[in-house]
């Protein structure tokens, strides 16, 4: 190269470079990846969830009222948040120690367990539903155990509890293990230098910094213990005001051809697990600053 | 900064805390699958054999094959559109449209049925299809196959969104420059840097298509050798104290459900920087 070309580079006359303002895409096929992704969410869940959303009014406010009155409804979306909510709280602290225990300490077996974890996730839910019925039965391998002690847990309300813990158990699990896997040593060492005992760091340093995973595994629990249907119905004995989950309210309803009372209860279920999941996010991000200033 | 290696427990805490481990995920997790194979098994393998060879189970795991097989594709397909769009471009609303693809994620299996009831029931906004051109859907195959669809839909989207973010466009625009085309780019770039995570994506949502209950119980209408899926024929099996036959149905899905955690858990190990790094489903 000898510096200075000695004339400006020869361009045809209808070469125009592109300005920096002007937004190219370079890659190809952004119309019709979009077109066809936004009619697949349209056909398969846009117009469905219109079409759920539409449907309890066709008796008129009369009619949603209704339902929202009748105290059978009411129970079954009690009985479902409620033991939903319990089962989550219960699994939060279960689910931590069980991070903590496979991330921390070594033992035989401990990568195989650590891939049954996700069993929960795999297996179908009406196979875990009978399997557990049937363990907690008051015949069953388990079921006998708790009748000793009088405690009768398939086809009541805690059974629901148990089958929605089994369920719920993954969520939690790999949410925080992630963080807890590198979480970074040093922090620790430093709060032992500094003094701190083994509790002392456990709940100043690591809790704080899993606290929004431990919450966004929670809220993963929750909205799918919500909605749990095929493994809680089996154990669930499905009596009505006592056992009967929102979801069997919503497959009776069907079955009763009260279209309109079925799809007021699926709303409902939509909005109160919209809220919950809106608070619960809101509260995350509390904790996720309280996190970073840790 | 180094994460901590796991150590053997040396104090009584610890010990405490693995004891409990231990325990909780035996009873929680393990034992449900030991029983389901041991009752499936517990007069032997012929009961066993012959419940499974039961015709109406026969054309029940035909049916589900044959769900998982049309719904699996058509999301794993959507998947990849889905992710080349949100990823390679930047547009308004996309957050918007996270948001609706990761609606099925919190859907109750029975709404996910329930919505097909009412756009395609006898007294549904498209019912008139059923009545005027006998076009069946809920009810019969596509009902099934919507509700299994919905169920699935963000599994593969979801896997490569994240990794497809990570990765850039940067190997996909030099290829571009250089002259390659569409599919070129797709077939020699993208999809070699993906492969894994979409086999990964595909695994879960089969697994999930072939497990799925509360949505397809919905708008199956239980027709016996027409309309039941495998998870179905179990709770008739059971619900008529059928008990090896319904554990015997079970026994396929949780050696299914066995098959997808080893297939997991290898890819995971294989392949690990080449799934995306954060996931929770």
């Amino acid at each position: 190269m000898t510096g200075q070309p000695d004339s400006a580079p020869v361009l045809p006359d209808t070469f125009h470079p592109p300005g920096l303002h002007v937004r190219t895409r370079v890659l190809p096929g952004f119309k019709i990846t979009l077109g066809l992704t936004l009619f697949y969410l349209s056909v398969l869940v846009v117009i469905p969830l219109i079409a759920l959303i539409a449907r309890p009014w066709e008796h008129g406010l009369k009619g949603v009222l209704f339902v929202l009155t009748d105290p059978r409804v009411l129970h079954a979306l009690w009985i479902s948040f409620s033991i939903a909510f319990a089962a989550a709280f219960v699994n939060v602290f279960a689910g931590l120690i069980v991070a903590w225990s496979l991330t921390r300490y070594k033992f035989p077996g401990r990568r195989l367990l650590d891939a049954f974890i996700d069993l929960p996730f795999a297996l179908p839910t009406a196979v875990a539903g009978i399997a557990l019925s049937s363990l907690y039965a008051g015949n069953g391998w388990l079921g006998q155990w708790f009748d000793t002690i009088g405690l009768k847990v398939a086809y009541t309300p805690l059974g629901i509890f148990v089958a929605l813990v089994f369920i719920g158990l993954p969520f939690i699990m790999r949410s925080v293990q992630p963080v807890l896997a590198e979480f970074e040593a040093e922090i620790e060492e430093a709060a032992q230098t500094l003094g701190a005992n083994g509790w002392q760091t456990l709940v100043r340093i690591v809790l704080p910094a899993l606290m929004p995973s431990l919450a966004t595994g929670f809220s993963l629990a929750l909205a799918r213990g919500v909605g749990e249907y095929g493994s809680v119905i089996f154990i669930a004995g499905n009596m009505p005001y006592v056992s009967e989950i929102a979801p069997l309210l919503i497959v009776i309803k069907l079955q009763e051809f009260d279209y309109a009372g079925a799809a007021t209860v699926g709303v409902l279920m939509l909005a109160l697990s919209l809220a919950i999941l809106v608070v619960l996010n809101l509260i995350q991000r509390r904790f996720a600053r309280w996190g970073a200033a840790a | 900064m180094t994460a901590r290696a796991p150590q053997t427990p040396k104090t009584a805490g610890a010990m405490a805390l693995l004891g409990f481990t231990l325990l909780w995920l035996g009873v929680i997790i393990v034992l449900p699958l030991v029983y389901v194979l041991a009752t499936a098994f517990a007069k032997g393998v012929a009961p066993w054999l012959s419940a499974l060879g039961n015709e109406d189970t026969i054309s029940a795991i035909k049916l589900t094959l044959l769900v998982a097989a049309i719904s699996v594709p058509l999301n794993a397909g959507f998947g990849l559109c889905a992710a080349w769009a949100i990823t390679r471009f930047e547009f308004p609303g996309k957050s918007l449209l996270l948001a609706v693809l990761d609606l099925p994620f919190s859907l109750s299996p029975v709404i996910a049925g329930l919505v097909w009831i009412l756009l395609f029931g006898a007294n549904g906004w498209f019912g008139f299809l059923l009545r005027d051109y006998d076009v069946k859907i809920v009810f019969a195959l596509p009902g099934l196959v919507l509700a299994t669809v919905l169920v699935t839909l963000p599994f593969v989207a979801r896997e490569l969104i994240p990794l497809m973010e990570d990765q850039g466009t940067d190997e996909e625009v030099a290829a571009r420059t250089l002259g390659a085309r569409g599919w070129d780019i797709f077939f020699r770039v993208t999809l070699p840097n993906i492969k894994w995570a979409l086999t990964y994506g595909v695994l879960l949502c089969t697994a999930r298509a072939m497990g799925e209950f509360g949505a397809v119980s919905v708008v199956s209408g239980h027709i016996r050798g027409l309309t039941n899926t495998l998870p179905l024929q179990i709770e008739i099996a059971y619900n008529q104290y059928d008990t090896v036959g319904a554990f015997a149905a079970a026994s396929i899905l949780a050696g299914l459900a066995l098959v997808t955690l080893v297939l997991k858990t290898l890819l995971e190990w294989r392949f690990a920087h080449e799934l995306a790094a954060n996931r929770s489903h």
